[in-house]
């Protein structure tokens, strides 16, 4: 492989999104590079690509397979050195891609937010634990408790018991008359209420708290059990694995390094997909979490929009009020509650990088601030986890990202095509 | 509108200069107010190595850093732990015969001020630090020169002055001054003290239009933890006297060890851009550089870049002294890159000026009339200036 690589369509992530975009645009005619961290395609929610995905994944894996794309797995976007450059990296190697458009399909992380004992091993986010397990991670008849808010601990409850894990309780943070409106308003979306019913099926007999979250994880050197608030009780129980997750957030790094505009923590896009810089679009949970329809409707319209296919683009767009709407169904409805971010005590570590515990914090006024002086969100998650748990336990908002986008090595960034591009 | 605040002395901007210099004010018991633009030690304070090092390109020069870097040693017990004062020392590498000579003519003007420095043959420097290339000369160990975090220290500083009564006023942006000793905020409120000292670094300009003060670009890029790979602060000889004198844009080896084991690389230097994101040709120049002197460098993982700017003068030396024809108007500013170094000493400087007291430096090489005179940016006040 050469070091410089040339593509009309350059997308970023190959989740359902991504795929979606790469699909319609190939079948327009278009070069399409299709650029994806893991090892396979497929996203969080396909992880493991076609063969370990659901049958209603398999003719958009296969529509991918029969396409023309170019696909990059195992490679990161470490840096943008110049406009139309993206430098790649993977384990071994460092590549420029040069490309005339842009898809950014960055999909979304967990929100963790810090409570006493998070940082214990055995404790994880509740999609990261799924993720584990279909990364191959044992469970078989761990004790399991799931946590925090929102439909993935469902989805998150249904693989673990599948890999054949018990599932003591699932507490969701979100009071019953929050759920009980998110529920009847499924009725105007048929196949979510039919994946809730499944789910749900598979689910029988794991009990489900509402208004319910952790207080602690307790154990010495790792997770011996847990203290929770079920409602107005307290219950601790011993378990092996604990997965907390406070919902998903945009992935934005990549997005704001090229200046685009991001509005309540999503990309901001126009009918077409487009963000507020021309030629660069966003797609899928990176313009708010809307789950895997909303994602490959939108890698579609943007894989026409950005081929000069228009009018197609245009065609989908009132599909996607649909899906919007659903979208904000699931912000409104588990809305995180306010003891959620009253849990930390003052020795909880915030920032786990670099050991900076909530006291320390609670002294400065901003990001900024505080990162200077306590190193907060320096370490090598560079703030992915601390600057969404300081956003909601300080209301700070970040500022400022500064190359490499994730940890690069130095021979990488010295990739030589780079100087050459970009004269002074 | 009656001004809101009436002191002594109101220094504006909050970096680690006006922080000194309020710290020293308030211990010599002057009522002290710091007006600070946005937050604290967040300019170029926060941008810089925080290397403490003894720089000798002229008497002057080689006079200020050596008495801020002893007022730093003198007080490193003092400080904060996480303001992490390590006193690592500084390799000046040779790479050659040529360079080699330069390390002697270096060593010899240092001992003739009396500091220690030791000359390393290429073997001695080998077992110092086996990660630098083996072809380098030998090196110049000057091992009393220091590291620090300049956040922390700036921070620490200032506290000190708040707890002796100093006033800081945050997100205070000053809109003009004049020779009254009124400052006049952007939201309009007015401060007045006896005697005015802008030490905004860069921003100083604003105020002072004229005033001979550049931002000269530098970048850094920081890795993540490789505990005791190197441990002294790494510089090359060719620094000063041939990278970073020209005008044009340069690079020159930098590195240093940092108490997490991080290793912070630099440097460049580049007048006239004056955008803040990182200019890439560059910091592929300044890597390529580095890895010449310390091959493993290749492998290891950059976490971060980011560039900042250093105040520069066209005589490399600092303003600190009367803004010339005026009275009440002082300026602490255009440390370029010895502004960490130099914090102590500069503030002391400028106190016992402000103090009427004989400075214990001959202050001449500094002052700001060796440049001026200018008028002030002031077209509110008509106050007239006095010449």
């Amino acid at each position: 492989m050469s070091s410089e690589l040339h593509t009309d369509i350059a997308i970023i992530g190959a989740g359902p999104a991504g795929i979606a975009a790469a699909i319609a645009a190939c079948a327009q005619g278009a070069h399409v590079t299709l650029v994806d961290d893991n090892p396979r395609p497929g996203g969080q929610i396909w992880r493991g690509g076609p063969s370990q995905a659901p049958a209603s994944a398999s003719s958009t894996f296969r529509q991918l397979a029969d396409s023309q794309a170019r696909l990059l797995s195992g490679f990161r976007v470490a840096a943008i050195p110049a406009p139309g450059q993206l430098l790649l990296e993977d384990p071994h190697r460092a590549q420029v891609l040069r490309y005339g458009k842009l898809i950014i399909a960055s999909g979304a992380r967990e929100r963790l937010l810090p409570f006493p004992g998070w940082t214990l091993p055995g404790v994880t986010g509740a999609g990261g634990l799924q993720a584990l397990v279909k990364g191959g991670l044992d469970v078989r008849d761990q004790h399991i408790v799931l946590a925090g808010t929102g439909p993935l601990l469902l989805a998150s409850a249904a693989t673990l018991r599948a890999a054949g894990a018990q599932v003591l309780l699932i507490a969701e943070q979100a009071p019953w008359s929050q759920l009980a409106r998110f529920g009847w308003a499924l009725k105007a979306y048929p196949a979510k209420l039919a994946q809730a019913a499944s789910l749900a099926w598979q689910l029988g007999g794991v009990p489900y708290h509402h208004a319910s979250h952790v207080l602690a994880a307790l154990g010495q050197t790792r997770l011996e059990g847990v203290q929770l608030q079920l409602g107005a009780r307290t219950l601790t129980l011993p378990c092996d694995w604990l997965g907390v997750g406070y919902g998903l957030l945009p992935n934005t790094e990549l997005l704001r390094a090229l200046h685009c505009q991001i509005s309540q923590g999503a990309a901001e896009v126009d009918a077409l997909m487009q963000t507020s810089q021309a030629g660069i679009y966003a797609v899928g949970e990176a313009t708010g979490i809307g789950g895997v329809d909303k994602a490959l409707l939108e890698g579609r319209i943007a894989g026409l929009a950005a081929t000069g296919a228009a009018a197609a683009a245009q065609a989908l767009a009132p599909k996607r009020k649909r899906q919007l709407a659903f979208a904000a169904l699931l912000d409104k409805h588990f809305a995180l509650q306010p003891a959620i971010t009253q849990l930390a005590q003052p020795d909880t570590l915030v920032c786990r990088c670099e050991d900076v515990s909530h006291a320390s914090l609670q002294l400065f006024d901003s990001w900024r601030e505080a990162k200077l002086q306590t190193r907060c969100g320096m370490g090598a998650c560079q703030g992915r986890i601390c600057g969404a748990a300081c956003e909601s336990l300080y209301g700070w908002q970040g500022s400022g990202d500064r190359p490499p986008l994730l940890p690069t090595r130095l021979g990488s960034l010295l990739e030589p095509t780079l100087a050459k591009a970009n004269p002074t | 509108m009656n001004p809101v605040m009436h002191g002594d002395v109101l220094i504006i901007g909050a970096g680690i200069i006006g922080s000194a210099l309020a710290e020293q004010c308030a211990r010599r018991g002057l009522r002290v107010a710091v007006a600070e633009a946005a937050i604290p030690a967040a300019g170029t304070s926060a941008a810089g190595m925080g290397h403490l090092v003894v720089l000798d390109d002229n008497p002057a020069e080689l006079a200020l850093s050596r008495d801020g870097l002893a007022r730093w040693q003198a007080r490193r017990h003092e400080l904060p732990a996480n303001a992490e004062y390590r006193a690592c020392g500084t390799l000046w590498l040779a790479r050659d015969e040529a360079e080699m000579q330069e390390a002697e003519r270096k060593q010899a003007g240092y001992q003739q001020h009396g500091l220690s420095s030791n000359l390393l043959p290429a073997t001695a420097l080998r077992k110092l630090e086996p990660a630098l290339a083996p072809n380098l000369a030998g090196a110049l160990q000057v091992p009393d020169d220091a590291v620090l975090y300049p956040p922390v220290a700036s921070r620490w500083l200032l506290q000190n002055a708040q707890a002796l009564g100093a006033q800081l006023w945050c997100k205070a942006q000053v809109s003009s001054v004049d020779d009254e000793g009124v400052a006049r905020l952007a939201d309009g409120r007015l401060l007045r003290a006896r005697h005015i000292v802008i030490a905004a670094g860069n921003a100083s300009a604003t105020l002072l239009p004229g005033l001979p003060l550049k931002p000269r670009k530098g970048q850094l890029l920081i890795t993540e933890r490789y505990p005791q790979r190197i441990r002294h602060q790494l510089v090359e000889l060719g620094y000063i006297r041939s990278a970073h004198a020209s005008d044009g844009d340069s690079v020159a080896f930098n590195v240093q060890p940092r108490a997490t084991g991080q290793l912070l690389i630099g440097s460049s230097r580049q007048f006239h851009d004056t955008d803040p994101a990182i200019n890439w040709p560059l910091l592929q120049a300044m890597l390529s550089r580095a890895l010449e002197y310390l091959p493993s460098l290749r492998q290891l993982q950059a976490l971060r870049s980011w560039a900042g700017f250093r105040p520069a003068t066209p005589d490399k030396l600092p303003l600190l002294g009367k803004v010339p024809g005026h009275s009440r108007l002082w300026l602490a500013t255009g440390h370029e890159g010895l502004g960490i170094t130099t914090a102590l000493a500069s503030a002391h400087l400028l106190a016992d000026l402000l103090c009427e007291q004989a400075p214990a430096l001959d202050p001449t090489p500094y002052n700001p009339a060796r440049f001026g005179p200018w008028s002030l940016a002031d077209q509110h006040h008509p106050v007239g200036v006095a010449a």
